[in-house]
């Protein structure tokens, strides 16, 4: 095991397509296991994807069963050739990323996804994902797409924002 | 390093952050982070500049494109720096008829609380007969959702929303 060194902007590697995985050989463990110490070793991340480390195969880890508040989740998730066959809903959240030290931003995605994925032996396994975990793995996606969050950034002064906020509802609402 | 914050202001025109940023780069100075945003037919800046000059080597710069836009500036030397950003971990929502004394009752509450605003923006909306107020804060505080949303309960005989809501930042 080893923690690999994260490629960090403005590294024009994190902009390449990753290509599918084809072998799920030990050779491929191996390197799951790397990613998985990578991103243990980072600030408090819940993903991580691995053109982030710098092996362009569209291969993500996510594990959203430690936040500070709990959200849905399906634990931590090894996720080989992923594929969002559904999108639904819009929300918007506040993201960082390994990458992109020092900031954070606010950027769109759906909702709720559904997703398939093969698992590191090579089955192709099928999931629905909801709220900060949807989150997660569309951030991961884009990266095996050459894609940054700091690309889909929004205003928080947008109309949309606003609209969908007050949808939720927050957690207190107090009307006169 | 050795920051100084450029304030500048003036009616708002097309040009003046590029005539701003020109003149400063033509100085050898370089911008740090910098807040810009139209507010009631102004332009604001407010700016880190570094050029590791003199407080009256800087102003010469800006003096001459100040006068020309009309903006007026003031420059101020400033401790701290680059990559002090803090993440907030809550975020408040206002909305409702506009009066005097919202910002300082909603932040009044926060600041009871330890809350330290982040970032805030606010907007008068509607119409000039029924203006409606609009006001976002981001901040950071060590008090727990419950305690800030018991604290904000304060303000319920007023005419206003208030939502509060954790934020959950994703490090992907």
């Amino acid at each position: 095991m080893a923690i690999l060194e994260i490629l960090k902007l403005p590294d024009p590697r994190l902009k390449e397509v990753a290509e599918d995985v084809v072998h799920f050989d030990r050779e491929l463990h191996r390197f799951v296991a790397d990613l998985e110490e990578t991103r243990q070793a980072g600030p408090a991340a819940v993903g991580i994807a691995a053109p982030q480390a710098g092996r362009w195969q569209r291969i993500i880890i996510i594990d959203c069963s430690t936040t500070g508040k709990p959200v849905p989740n399906h634990g931590r998730l090894i996720l080989v050739n992923p594929e969002i066959t559904d999108w639904d809903g819009f929300a918007l959240g506040r993201e960082g990323c390994l990458s992109v030290p020092d900031y954070t931003g606010n950027v769109i995605r759906a909702a709720r996804i559904k997703l398939r994925a093969h698992d590191p032996r090579g089955e192709l396994q099928a999931y629905e994902m909801e709220g900060f975990e949807a989150r997660a793995l569309q951030h991961e996606v884009d990266h095996l797409d050459g894609i940054l969050f700091i690309d889909r950034l929004v205003s928080r002064r947008t109309d949309l924002f606003q609209r969908k906020v007050y949808q939720k509802g927050g957690n207190r609402k107090k009307q006169v | 390093m050795n920051w100084q914050m450029l304030t500048l202001v003036g009616e708002d025109r097309p040009g003046i952050v590029a005539r701003v940023t020109d003149a400063l780069y033509k100085g050898g100075c370089i911008l740090g982070e910098t807040s810009m945003i139209r507010l009631g037919g102004n332009f604001t800046i407010m700016m880190m500049v570094n050029g590791g000059q003199s407080e009256q080597a800087l102003a010469s710069y800006i003096a001459p494109v100040a006068e020309q836009l009309r903006l007026r500036f003031h420059l101020d030397p400033m401790h701290g720096g680059l990559h002090q950003h803090r993440i907030p971990n809550f975020q408040v929502r206002v909305n409702g008829a506009d009066r005097a004394g919202i910002i300082a009752s909603v932040t009044g509450v926060l600041a009871g609380c330890g809350f330290n605003i982040l970032e805030l923006d606010s907007d008068v909306v509607g119409s000039t007969d029924k203006p409606v107020y609009i006001m976002t804060i981001e901040g950071y505080a060590e008090a727990g959702l419950e305690v800030l949303e018991s604290a904000l309960n304060q303000l319920e005989s007023e005419e206003i929303d208030v939502h509060v809501s954790s934020i959950e930042t994703l490090i992907g």
